[in-house]
């Protein structure tokens, strides 16, 4: 599954299977984790304007 | 609606919608809970006894299962298609259903996954098909890209939860659903995209067998192409899946969830697409007799044994295919609710027949000449286990109906 | 996948002798005594059940069919044919049916030795490699093997007991292969005489009906017995390239052999012996 491991083959099909494989999951990572992020930030500007306001 | 009559879980309840007391989702819960709970037994057996608890063997390597499998699969379509639809082609009416197709796709996926839980041979070596993978097989594709997608659905699913009435009031959640929803034209074309192979790699596990001449196809590069018109026939049934799951939750609801130009969108596209389907499954049905013909398989062979005649042919094109196809491009016929369900019925059938076919008959067909045929029926172990992910999915579409927004129409449509 | 055994080529075949490892059974001397399906079963630690009767549940890596003419007496002929793993290589863009479909790489085709080899602690059962199979040689283990008290002490130890929940099949005796060649390399030597290597069916067989040996090597009786005009194999025409030659005189057989079902084997009755 990994290049690193013992029975990789560096061949054509494995690259574009695999890094298909991977690019889709580090997407999927990175969208859920830029969200969780956002809505992080959200709530810390929420809480400034609360708190300047007050 | 006054306090003292009030369910008390109304206050998990979408803003400004009505639910049954809590008493009777209980008991329609326990209900379910009963074939379910056979379900689990016959899966403990099969875990615990082994697989000859089943009525499968040596000459029927895949049967019920599998046939389910990639009939689930095909029938989850809707999610992805909807999707498609609604975030990439832009049809902002689908806007009303694609929250209920993303809570269909994530009941069967998760059952397509389940079942295989139980079918595999050894459940604990599952992972060995990511470890150890072998890229040249369509199986392969199908693990990865259908795990790929169970994730994106769940990803597509985590929003709905969030929004929640009380989950919603916490500001970090609010914020999370958001911004999901901000992200979601993104989120669905990576679910395209995996939809597209898993989908189609499907296609492409039969149509790769070429010891199998009832099976085998050429194809396009390294796909055979029952690849692509398992892509057709799944987008073709998905939304009518939809569409029936929605009709049975609106009865059961006793209530309208969606109105109904929201229905028959989907419907209309399901119809061309089946029609296109049809063609192409006809020309390929042509071209697939001149090609066993090359390799000296007799056409007559594939259907000399019953119960797999020619009616098999007749029934999967004709009865499953062209009818539904005729009532979905009809706008009328479209109208009438009944015709449409029947459409539906009929529609989702034939394509589950289709996976039947092409994996339990491409079995049941002899290929050496002194092969005797051997039939094959799947058993209550294998019923019971197949279905338990049917309860455990409407136990899930109970709770999510009961609790989350699923359906944004529900509340113009029911004013309290 | 052409890539793949390109590279194996270069690896094995430019420094390696390759060897193609097969069989000829000759059908006018085999008269389905079934002393190879017992030699494999000892050898190979098959389980069997009480009752073995139920012949698509049961496991057998060699199993011998009986097929016959059709014709009345007093033209009625039978037939026995004994079919083990085929070892497919493939031919042309199609490689071994079964390697190619395994998900796990659990299978393999050895360049080596031309022997498709199971990985019985790899496999997780999904049975592809069994529907992509058109010989029906793999079986699938639907019970956990069970013997009888004692027994155990009787089993092949250079044979792994495979476990509920794999698929097997045979595997051309590969241990002997495995203890040859180790003999041979304590001896100093790299080459097996023909004698050395032998599968357990092709020892056992009472009329020596079943050949055994590099198909490739013009010195081994494989290599010649396989040019035979009388030699066919089963479904030639799938492109499956079997390492498993038949001959016999009768052309009734050899059509049945090649034939498909209902096709040219018009008249041949398909009845499953054993």
């Amino acid at each position: 599954m990994f290049p690193f491991a013992f029975e990789w083959v560096p061949e054509a099909t494995r690259y574009v299977f695999m890094g298909a494989t991977y690019a889709v999951l580090i997407s999927l990572i990175i969208i859920l984790h830029y969200c969780a992020i956002r809505a992080f930030l959200d709530l810390i500007c929420k809480k400034d304007d609360h708190n300047s306001h007050h | 609606m006054d306090s003292a009559s009030a369910p008390f879980d109304s206050a998990l309840f979408p803003e400004g919608t009505k639910r049954c007391q809590f008493k009777w989702f209980l008991f329609w819960v326990a209900v379910l809970h009963g074939p379910l709970m056979i379900g689990v037994i016959a899966a403990l057996m099969c875990w615990g006894l082994a697989l000859n608890v089943t009525y499968l063997n040596n000459n029927y390597p895949f049967g019920l299962w599998i046939a389910a499998d990639l009939g689930i699969i095909a029938l989850g379509a809707g999610a992805f298609f909807t999707g498609f639809l609604r975030y990439i082609v832009n049809i902002e009416e689908l806007k009303n259903i694609v929250n209920y197709a993303v809570v269909i796709g994530v009941i069967c996926y998760a059952t397509a996954q389940g079942i295989l839980g139980v079918d595999i041979g050894q459940p604990l070596r599952g992972w060995f098909i990511f470890w150890h993978a072998n890229v040249h097989s369509m199986l392969t594709e199908v693990a990865f890209c259908i795990t790929c997608y169970f994730m994106v659905l769940c990803i597509e699913y985590f929003p709905l939860i969030l929004e929640n009435r009380q989950i919603n009031r916490l500001g970090f959640f609010h914020g999370m659903a958001h911004h999901l929803h901000e992200a979601m034209p993104t989120i669905a074309a990576i679910g395209v995209f995996l939809s597209f192979f898993h989908q189609g790699s499907l296609g492409g596990v039969p149509g790769v067998l070429y010891g199998r001449p009832f099976a085998f196809r050429e194809g396009f590069l390294v796909w055979p192409w029952t690849f692509f018109l398992f892509v057709l026939s799944a987008i073709a049934c998905g939304p009518c899946f939809t569409i029936l799951i929605t009709w049975i939750t609106e009865k059961c609801a006793g209530k309208r969830l969606v109105k109904r130009n929201v229905i028959d969108i989907l419907a209309k596209i399901s119809g061309r697409l089946l029609v296109v389907y049809l063609i192409l499954k006809t020309l390929d049905t042509v071209y697939w007799v001149a090609i066993a013909g090359k390799v000296g398989a007799p056409f007559s062979s594939f259907y000399a044994n019953q119960p797999y005649g020619y009616w098999v042919l007749i029934t999967e094109l004709g009865i499953f295919g062209v009818i539904p196809a005729l009532i979905l491009l009809s706008a009328k016929a479209r109208q009438i609710e009944n015709v449409l369900i029947i459409a539906c019925i009929l529609n989702c059938a034939g394509i589950f027949m289709n996976r039947w076919i092409m994996t339990v008959q491409s079995l049941a067909v002899p290929v050496m000449s002194f092969d005797k045929f051997v039939s094959y029926h799947p058993n209550w172990v294998e019923y019971a286990s197949t279905f338990m992910f049917v309860w455990a999915g409407a136990i899930v579409i109970m709770l999510s109906y009961r609790y989350l927004p699923i359906f944004p129409q529900e509340k113009e449509l029911n004013p309290l | 996948m052409k890539e793949v055994h390109h590279e194996a080529e270069e690896h094995h075949g430019a420094h390696k002798k390759t060897y193609k490892y097969g069989m000829v059974v000759d059908l006018d001397k085999c008269t389905g005594c079934g002393a190879c399906m017992v030699a494999c079963m000892a050898e190979n630690n098959l389980p069997f059940r009480k009752d073995n009767s139920d012949r698509v549940r049961s496991q057998l890596w060699m199993r011998v069919y009986k097929i016959s003419n059709g014709r009345p007496f007093p033209d009625t002929d039978i037939s026995y044919i004994p079919r083990p793993c085929q070892h497919c290589e493939g031919s042309g863009h199609h490689h071994t049916p079964c390697v190619s479909v395994c998900p796990a790489t659990a299978t393999d085709y050895s360049h080596e030795t031309g022997i498709v080899s199971q990985v019985y602690t790899r496999c997780f059962g999904c049975r592809y490699c069994m529907a992509a199979c058109p010989y029906h040689v793999r079986v699938f283990n639907w019970w956990d093997p069970t013997w009888p008290k004692g027994m155990e002490k009787y089993l092949n130890p250079d044979v792994s007991v495979r476990m509920r929940g794999v698929v097997e099949k045979c595997s051309f005796c590969y241990h002997r292969y495995q203890r040859a060649k180790n003999k041979a390399y304590a001896e100093g030597r790299r080459e097996l005489h023909e004698d050395e290597y032998q599968t357990a069916c092709t020892q056992a067989c009472p009329a020596g009906a079943i050949t055994f040996g590099d198909l490739n090597n013009p010195e081994h009786k494989v290599h010649k017995l396989k040019k035979s005009r009388y030699a066919f194999r089963l479904l030639e025409k799938l492109g499956t390239n079997p390492k498993v030659y038949y001959v016999s005189t009768r052309d009734w057989v050899r059509k049945a052999g090649k034939a498909y079902a209902g096709e040219e084997a018009k008249g041949v009755t398909h009845v499953t012996h054993a």
